[in-house]
């Protein structure tokens, strides 16, 4: 009785109701963390070699096959959920216990990934030699090694692991000189007769007359042109000769032999014999491929470096771009501008276009940047190379202006409040000791409100890295053939499309044809991603509380 | 100190130099200001540039079409005969017209000079009495002779580019052949005729002038055997009943429409030649008004019924549940003030052109019940209408035997208020509807642009969003601003602010990735955790409340969110562990269709409470910053008021905390929902994008924003849906613009409010 009236007391006093409110905050932070773990653990996990299993496996039809993979998920589900009534698990049981595994071998299943159940998995083993090979087609490969071959004959019945090893790391050489030739040499050429091309079609397009000498000019830097091109492809086809030579014999798991050649090889390791020293370093190399390599197989498997590069450099294009105009904007509102309810209203309108939804942004970026000036330029400057746009297309300066315009209001808010924290006395006292205006604000003001600025460009960073949707209308890829920073001349090509990080995580997510085999490779990029705003915010903010600590100091003096 | 040391101390204030020195720092000062100035301005104008571009691009669609003369001069070929019909080529330079004594005369529609001029009669004498023209697009002529055959031509253009300049040789072709196909064996004159074709069949309808009403259908079958083709004639004869007046066939030849005398429309089935069917007869017009024009609109579905009285109205056949047709009035548009002459369908959209016996043209389009242009351009009676292929540029021709060739700029005239905004009724649709589809595999389509269920679905993402946002936000600032300590409170803020960081790209990714199978596979204990959260947090601080003084005290006031961490934590894992036992033992093992089966309820697994909890999450922060700014500028010495006269903390924070920032909560879930409204990467990829208008949970939407994203990369630029996708973008742009300007203006009266307490 006592009990129950003080619990009706201490109903009565608010307190549940504090403690609700400290609830939604203990949830807010677990959602947070939450998100933030469940990314890390996906997006880390995927690069550790997990053992290979191999096991016998009763298939729906009741026959036994032998299976080789990776256990990669498993979950328990309810009988009604797997619409067929299975014979392989007792009735009696509610819960089914399954297991995703990767099977690999595409080529030769069909599909990589299949959902098992426990109950009719046997003869569950973890065999040393099994080996998992990384391909540049087709995704993983799981086999026995057998044998080796030269140019179709056998030449090691019985390899062992060391000298495989040998031959892979031959073909990678290869394929490392023939990646430098096809894509630095010969594209430097290829891209040199485009732009002949164009200069002819500029000199048409400007009425020089057939028989000048210009044209003889192209004609004979075309002719040095075409036989360097033709050197490079005769050692081209040596390579391929080269490349082509070795091969080697494995088994599946249900006793098929499949030849595969070492061209195709980007790795191969037998996850079952290493031990925590060999994994931990394979991981480390895998999660180096990861941020440093190019996308393989539309972008499910290696690395995310040209959506990295694309992103850093679009982002320091805006930085460019938005610092000056952001600066400028403040300091006028702030420090010249009449305050009045002209500037009120204008501080208003730049508020709200920080809520402005960023597709919006896209839209106009599409509609006016792209068509209106893009097309204007293409007509004014780049008229040989039309109907094909320079300019009228998307591509990574109007992006990056785009993303510009974006954030603008960013830095305004940041700058002016950090000029507004400027005590008075100081530009007072500056002004009593002669300075003009422009000296006060050079030399004391705006230095004191570096920081500010800095901190707003930092957010203005932050919100650019993270946002795609307007991107996805002025100039992302899911795969750009050429990075928008390359050894050509003029180097930096602002007509380019260029990869992003966000677009890849929204491209390979969900317009990807294999979204098994894409999901680790998202959660990764995600990590990064999310690595990189946090790193970033936390910048900022570390930079603003030292600010409000600085100013606090400078106000009591 | 003498002058000598001053001098020496100090240099002339006046020199040359000192002065030539401040000169150039005032020089610098004014620089300053004025590039201050510019660059400030001009940021400032590219930001309202924006708004200002948004609204130049959508403005053309509301234009009304703009209608030029170009040229006018006597009928080509002389009126003698009177003119049967006009038609024109592609490009709009060379007019047809063909004449009463059936002489097909091309002309130049620039000037009227003769181009090309060929009888349509080549083997036979008899004379025409009948014409009809099928489906513009096809540019059939059929004419019904004196001697009950008929004869069926094609206007044609071949364009060559000798010295690359275009030329245009028109020319006639014959598809059934140069000589006339019998209809009435009794020979009798062909009163009215109607026709179509196309590769496989080929239709005539014809009326004798003794009142009979023929059918003939031919249709080609190359046989197996040899390459010859073979044809196949079917005839029947159709009863009529008044006199008729009009006589339509449609492209595909399955029905047939005949006007009578008294404003009345027969409609027969004609999908079995050899059986035609009268499947209504309706009064079209009634009765003092007679049936002056009969059209087909562009892709043959849609009547335009023209009468007397100037007024024109749009039939169609219905599909009723029992899958029967009706032919129904479905809208009327603005009436011209005196009898239709004709009217000219366009022909590849639904719009028309129409001229009266007053001399007005009035230019509509039908799906949109828009009235583009209605407009006096004679003072005579207008006779005959022809309209390009493109539809920018028409040929009339008046009472006075002048032909007159205008221009017409007309790009966008399906956009009307009401084609956007309200329910349409499309044709081969049962009802009037929101729809929103902007193409489509097949090349006859219509899109259909209404922004209705686009806006439905935006507000009902941002709906959801908030359900779940802003409890949590507002109670969470609250606390945090209010009850929480100072030190835990350095550690929560900056959390909050790296949530709304947090890229949405990932949010989507994960929503639709792996939140909405999970919620699919665990939804009852997704319920059971809303349930079971707020009441063990109140258990578990009641049993804190109970717990001795001395293990209380370990922890200070303001630390209960770290008590409740582990609480929820638990919360969570307990639900989701009970949640496949709860599904076997109620929902049949699986919710999801037991839904669907049991209750009804359709469930998709990318459906709105996904998308309200992703989005609700990227809105909390939003929220949830402005709402702490306001409950923490309360000022001191109000709450301190409150407490000292006797209210308990939680009594003081909501009667006079909340109360005094209520404001900036307001405008804290303002700012939040112009941001959910926005918000499209969670959108796109955690929904299914379908655009539908159910208030269901359990389904998707699309909204405005991932539309554009979707669809904006393919859209043709300065097309309707170019267009129509900026206007979609400036109704985003006004509506979060509207609702951060409350919340900002609410804000700054706070503020004033806050330093004047």
């Amino acid at each position: 009785m006592r009990a129950k009236s003080s619990f009706k007391n201490w109903f009565n006093s608010g307190d549940p109701w504090i403690w609700l409110n400290a609830g939604a905050v203990s949830l807010s932070i677990i959602m947070v963390v939450g998100l933030v773990v469940l990314i890390m653990v996906r997006g880390l996990g995927h690069f550790w070699p997990s053992n290979v299993a191999a096991f016998d496996y009763i298939d729906d039809d009741g026959s036994v096959i032998a299976l080789v993979g990776e256990f990669i998920d498993a979950e328990a589900v309810p009988r009604a959920r797997l619409a067929v009534d299975d014979s392989r698990i007792p009735a009696d049981i509610d819960i089914i216990d399954r297991r995703l595994v990767r099977i690999g071998n595409r080529d030769y299943t069909g599909f990589d990934y299949r959902w098992v159940l426990d109950a009719a998995v046997h003869n569950l083993s973890y065999p040393e030699n099994i080996m998992a090979v990384e391909r540049y087609e087709w995704g993983n490969f799981y086999g026995y090694l057998k044998a080796v071959k030269e140019n179709g004959e056998v030449t090691d019945a019985d390899p062992d692991w060391e000298s495989f090893l040998r031959y892979i790391a031959e073909s990678e050489k290869i394929l490392g000189e023939i990646h430098h030739i096809e894509k630095n040499l010969i594209g430097a050429v290829n891209y040199e007769m485009e732009r002949l091309r164009l200069r002819e079609r500029g000199l048409a397009l400007d009425n020089v007359a057939p028989g000048s000498p210009a044209y003889a000019e192209i004609e004979t830097r075309r002719a040095t042109l075409q036989e360097e091109y033709n050197g490079y492809t005769g050692r081209l086809t040596d390579l391929y000769e080269q490349l082509n030579r070795a091969s080697f014999v494995a088994v599946l798991a249900g006793g098929q032999k499949a030849e595969l050649p070492f061209s195709k090889v980007v790795r191969a390791y037998r996850p079952n014999a290493m031990g925590v020293t060999d994994k931990t370093v394979f991981y480390f190399e895998k999660l180096w491929e990861f941020v440093s390599g190019d996308p393989r197989e539309a972008n499910t498997e290696g690395g995310i470096f040209p959506a990295i590069f694309g992103t850093v450099l679009m982002v320091m294009i805006m930085a460019v771009l938005v610092t000056p105009f952001g600066v400028v904007a403040a300091v006028y509102l702030r420090e010249y501008a009449r305050q009045g309810p002209f500037t009120r209203l204008i501080r208003i309108a730049v508020n709200n276009l920080a809520g402005v939804p960023s597709v919006v942004y896209g839209v106009f970026g599409l509609g006016f940047f792209v068509y209106f000036l893009g097309g204007t330029i293409d007509e004014l400057f780049f008229a040989e190379s039309l109907p094909a746009p320079t300019f009228g297309t998307p591509g990574i300066m109007w992006a990056s202006l785009t993303m510009a315009l974006l954030t603008v209001p960013v830095v305004i808010v940041s700058t002016e409040e950090g000029l507004a924290r400027v005590p008075r006395a100081i530009r007072e006292g500056s002004m009593a000791l002669g300075a003009t205006k422009a000296e006060t604000l050079w030399r004391t003001v705006l230095p004191m409100t570096a920081s500010a600025m800095l901190t707003g460009l930092i957010l203005a960073i932050a919100r650019a890295a993270g946002e795609v949707a307007p991107l996805m209308l002025v100039g992302v890829v899911k795969l750009a053939p050429s990075m928008p920073l390359d050894g050509n001349f003029p180097f930096l090509h602002l007509d380019r499309k260029f990869m992003h990080l966000g677009f890849h995580i929204y491209d390979v997510g969900f317009q990807s044809p294999n979204v098994e085999a894409a999901r680790p490779l998202v959660y990764a990029t995600a990590f990064l991603l999310i690595l990189i705003i946090i790193f970033l915010n936390l910048a900022a903010i570390k930079i603003r509380n030292s600010l409000r600590e600085k100013y606090r100091a400078a106000e009591q003096n | 100190m003498s002058d000598v040391s001053t001098t020496s101390l100090l240099a002339d204030f006046n020199s040359a130099e000192a002065q030539k020195h401040r000169y150039y720092r005032h020089l610098k000062d004014v620089a300053l200001r004025y590039m201050m100035a510019l660059g400030g301005i001009s940021v400032i104008v590219a930001i309202v540039l924006i708004a200002f571009y948004l609204v130049y691009v959508v403005l053309p669609m509301f234009k009304p079409a703009h209608i030029e003369q170009v040229a006018g001069y006597p009928v080509p070929a002389g009126t003698g005969t009177g003119s049967l019909y006009y038609a024109m080529e592609e490009q709009r330079e060379i007019g047809l017209r063909v004449t009463g004594g059936a002489d097909a005369v091309f002309f130049n529609t620039a000037d009227g000079s003769l181009v090309h001029r060929e009888s349509l009669l080549q083997e036979t004498r008899a004379r025409v009495t009948a014409f009809a023209a099928g489906d513009p697009s096809q540019r059939l002529l059929a004419l019904g002779l004196d001697d009950g055959s008929v004869l069926l031509a094609v206007h044609e253009y071949r364009v060559t580019y000798p010295d690359d300049v275009r030329v245009i040789h028109p020319g006639i072709d014959w598809p059934a052949g140069r000589e006339p196909v019998g209809m009435d064996e009794s020979g009798k004159a062909i009163a009215m005729i109607a026709a179509q074709y196309d590769e496989d069949q080929t239709t005539i309808a014809a009326l004798t002038e003794d009142q009979r009403l023929l059918l003939l259908n031919m249709v080609e079958e190359e046989s197996f055997l040899s390459d010859e083709a073979e044809i196949t004639t079917t005839k029947s004869q159709i009863p009529v009943a008044g006199k008729v007046t009009f006589l339509l066939m449609d492209v595909e030849q399955r029905e047939l429409y005949v006007a009578e005398q008294d404003g009345l429309i027969s409609y027969y089935d004609i999908s079995d030649k050899a059986d035609p069917v009268l499947v209504q007869r309706v009064q079209a017009v009634s009765i003092p008004t007679e049936i002056t024009s009969l059209s087909f609109l562009s892709g043959g579905i849609s009547l335009l019924v023209g009468n007397s009285g100037g007024e024109i109205a749009q039939w169609f056949p219905v599909r009723d549940p029992e899958n029967n047709y009706t032919l129904e009035q479905i809208r009327s548009f603005d009436p011209q003030s005196a009898r239709i002459t004709s009217i000219a369908p366009e022909y590849f959209r639904k719009g028309f052109l129409a001229t009266d016996d007053a001399g007005y043209l009035g230019i509509y389009h039908a799906t949109a019940q828009r009235t583009v242009e209605l407009e006096k351009i004679s003072d005579n009676r207008l006779m005959q209408l022809a309209v390009a292929p493109r539809a920018n540029a028409m040929l009339v021709e008046d009472d006075t035997g002048s032909l007159q060739f205008w221009e017409i700029d007309n790009e966008h005239p399906e956009i009307s208020w009401s084609s956007i905004w309200g329910k349409v009724w499309y044709e081969s649709r049962d009802k009037s509807e929101y729809i929103w589809q902007s193409s489509s595999a097949s090349s006859d389509f219509e899109p259909k642009f209404s922004l209705t269920p686009l806006v439905f679905g935006t507000l009902k993402a941002a709906f959801y969003a908030m359900l779940f946002a802003v409890p949590l936000a507002i109670m969470g600032a609250v606390y945090t601003a209010y009850f929480m300590s100072a030190v835990m409170r350095d550690i929560v803020k900056p959390t909050i602010e790296i949530m709304a960081a947090l890229p949405t790209v990932i949010l989507g990714f994960l929503a639709g990735l792996w939140f909405a199978p999970f919620v699919e596979q665990n939804m009852p204990g997704l319920f059971l955790c809303f349930l079971l959260l707020p009441l063990s947090v109140i258990i578990a601080a009641y049993c804190w409340s109970r717990l001795p003084d001395n293990l209380r005290h370990k922890i200070p006031e303001g630390w209960e969110a770290v008590v409740l961490l582990p609480v929820i934590i638990a919360t969570g894992i307990v639900s989701f562990a009970l949640s496949q036992p709860l599904e076997i033992a109620f929902f049949g093992g699986n919710m999801p269709l037991w839904l669907t089966d049991e209750i009804g309820i359709t469930y998709d697994q990318r459906n709105s409470l996904v998308v309200g909890i992703a989005m609700g999450f990227a809105v909390i922060p939003i929220i949830f910053t402005i709402c702490e700014d306001a409950v923490f500028g309360v000022p001191e010495h109000l709450t301190m008021g409150s407490l000292a006269l006797g209210a308990t903390p939680w009594q003081t924070a909501v009667r006079v905390v909340l109360l005094t920032a209520s404001p900036g909560i307001f405008s804290a879930v303002m700012i939040g929902f112009g941001r959910a409204v926005g918000e499209t990467m969670i959108v796109l990829m955690a929904t299914g994008n379908t655009a539908i208008m159910d208030m269901n949970i359990f389904e998707g939407f699309r909204t405005l924003s991932a539309n554009i994203a979707v669809e904006m990369p393919e859209s043709e630029v300065d097309s309707t849906h170019y267009r129509i996708l900026f206007l979609a973008a400036l109704v985003l742009f006004l509506a979060t613009f509207l609702f951060n300007t409350v919340a900002e203006v609410v804000r700054q009266r706070l503020r004033v409010k806050y330093s004047s307490l």
